[in-house]
């Protein structure tokens, strides 16, 4: 029995061993393990970067900027939050774009944010920061929901693309959506699903899924490299979790 | 080292005892004829502080103690009454809230007898966010902020000169780091109270700002013959260095937001923006820019996309 004991003590330590130590300490890593990475090989890695307020100001609008550029052949990005009531917060395939994408999020309390990017060997680099918050982000009704007429621009999307000196585009865009999380009394989840932004020939740059605890009225960041040449203008489509449409285009 | 341990020793109750009583410790400073300040440090709310981070003042006139601004908390404000005591036997006859942040109003209920004035805007603001004010304070400030309630001013200020005792005070009705600021000016003493529209050697605040009128009340402020300003943080100063120091301050944080919303970046990337040198020595402005961009960087950001609201 004690040997028993012993033998499962150090094959923890074992699996541990293989991604390190958490280097944020949370009490909730080894379950965010076990639900996003089953089975699969994870490292902590410091190339992904998140970038993040110490303190939540607005919890409702937690600032996040992850930017995996330091590895290579990044095929998806997924952000979560360990101690928030919904812990994905989306999933970004960058496709043709840079692995970098900034957005902002609702925070319940104190927690990590994370983004996993897995690269094409199918290992997985965490990257995270702590956010400290005084709580309420994601059951309190959103700002529309307060002062009424959100219908009015649900899905009304405002955009800009620049282009950078090196060529690169930079795409800033936001939709206008309530993002309800469900968990706000009397007022069910609505939120946007898919987003994917293509050019006019229909070639796909990148695409998102979106969750819950992304802030109402989302705004993202974008990254385009010089050797993504779109065809005409770049478009944004996506659709939320009761079939409405996004579609727009975005110019300079 | 034993010396050293019995010195630790001793200070950790000396401090137990200190804050068990919970005694600011207010000790009212007299900077012109009839006129005192108590002046609070430039840190961020805690514990240590007991909230108490903030400018408060009063005035001896010969009809009675005018009070500007009454503390973070329903204990300073009765050690403030009590402090006013020590000084003067005189009632007091008019307590005014500057604006309607929580350092600024939380001791009103120690001065409910005597009726607190307001702009309107002040009041409507304690009115609704008296509560939530409270409660994030003693979330801040812990028992410090035992037994306080939000005490909602009852009498609404105007703008205008009024002769209380032998002192004159100018009321001047402004706005920009809330909706609603007051500033006293004391045409008899050259005193002005500026609440929070002057900080000196801390950093402004705005989650409540506009930061265009806000500039537009700091121009009124400096063209007033003052010979001494009280600003809402920091220390007195007898010269133009605490309304030039928070003008230069906005204005190159409306710049900069500007410019970055102009440039495509986003919030964190804003956030990361160094601090010019001539800031780089005022207390809390790396924390208090960083807030800033969450309070004022969506609006700039969304006209930038062209969005309608």
């Amino acid at each position: 029995m004690r040997w028993g004991c012993l033998c499962l003590l150090l094959l923890a330590q074992t699996v541990l061993a293989a991604e390190g130590r958490d280097p944020l300490d949370s009490a909730r890593w080894e379950d965010m393990r076990k639900h996003f990475f089953p089975g699969q090989s994870v490292v902590f890695d410091d190339r992904v970067k998140v970038t993040a307020p110490k303190f939540a100001e607005d919890s409702m609008n937690v600032p996040v900027l992850v930017d995996a550029e330091g590895l290579q052949d990044v095929r998806e990005i997924v952000v979560f939050a360990d101690f928030n009531p919904i812990l994905k917060i989306l999933e970004f395939y960058p496709e043709q774009a840079k692995p970098f994408l900034g957005f902002r999020f609702k925070l319940q309390q104190a927690s990590p944010v994370r983004a996993a990017a897995r690269t094409a060997d199918g290992v997985w680099h965490v990257g995270g920061a702590w956010v400290d918050s005084a709580g309420g982000g994601c059951t309190a009704p959103g700002a529309g929901r307060a002062a009424g007429g959100w219908e009015k621009l649900l899905n009304e999307v405002n955009g800009r693309v620049w282009t950078e000196p090196d060529a690169s585009r930079r795409i800033r865009v936001r939709v206008m959506h309530p993002m309800d999380t469900g968990l706000a009394p009397g007022i069910p989840a609505f939120y946007i699903e898919r987003l994917v932004l293509k050019d006019e020939a229909g070639k796909a740059y990148l695409r998102l899924n979106t969750f819950e605890p992304v802030s109402e009225n989302p705004i993202f960041t974008f990254v385009l490299p010089a050797s993504a040449r779109p065809s005409g203008m770049l478009m944004l489509s996506g659709v939320d979790n009761n079939g409405n449409q996004i579609a727009a285009r975005l110019g300079p | 080292m034993k010396r050293i341990l019995t010195l630790v020793v001793a200070l950790t109750i000396a401090s137990a005892v200190f804050a068990a009583a919970f005694d600011y410790g207010l000790n009212p400073r007299k900077i012109a004829d009839g006129t005192y300040v108590l002046i609070g440090s430039t840190e961020d709310f805690s514990i240590a502080n007991g909230g108490n981070i903030v400018n408060v003042a009063f005035i001896v006139t010969s009809a009675g103690v005018v009070v500007i601004d009454t503390g973070p908390s329903k204990r300073y404000g009765e050690q403030l009454r009590a402090a006013i005591r020590k000084v003067t036997d005189k009632p007091v006859v008019k307590v005014i809230n500057t604006h309607f942040h929580p350092d600024h109003f939380l001791g009103n209920q120690a001065f409910a007898d005597v009726g607190i004035a307001a702009l309107p805007a002040t009041i409507q603001g304690i009115q609704t966010m008296g509560g939530p004010f409270a409660d994030n304070m003693y979330r801040l400030c812990g028992d410090w902020e035992a037994g306080t309630e939000p005490v909602v001013p009852s009498r609404t200020q105007g703008e205008g000169v009024e002769g209380i005792g032998d002192h004159s005070l100018e009321f001047l009705a402004l706005a920009g780091h809330t909706d609603g600021d007051l500033a006293v000016f004391d045409r008899t003493t050259g005193v002005l109270f500026a609440g929070d529209l002057v900080f000196f050697d801390r950093a402004a605040t705005t989650p409540n700002a506009n930061v265009k009128v806000w500039l537009e009340s700091l121009a009124r402020l400096k063209a007033l013959p003052y010979k001494q300003v009280v600003p809402g943080h920091g220390p007195v100063v007898d010269d133009a260095r605490a309304i030039e120091q928070t003008r230069d301050y906005l204005t190159w944080l409306e710049n900069t937001l500007q410019q970055a919303a102009d440039r495509g970046q986003d919030m964190t990337e804003v956030m990361a923006t160094p601090i010019p040198r001539e800031f780089a020595a005022i207390s809390l402005v790396h924390h208090e820019f960083s807030r800033s961009v969450t309070h004022l960087f969506p609006a700039l950001e969304q006209r930038v996309l062209g969005a309608r609201k």
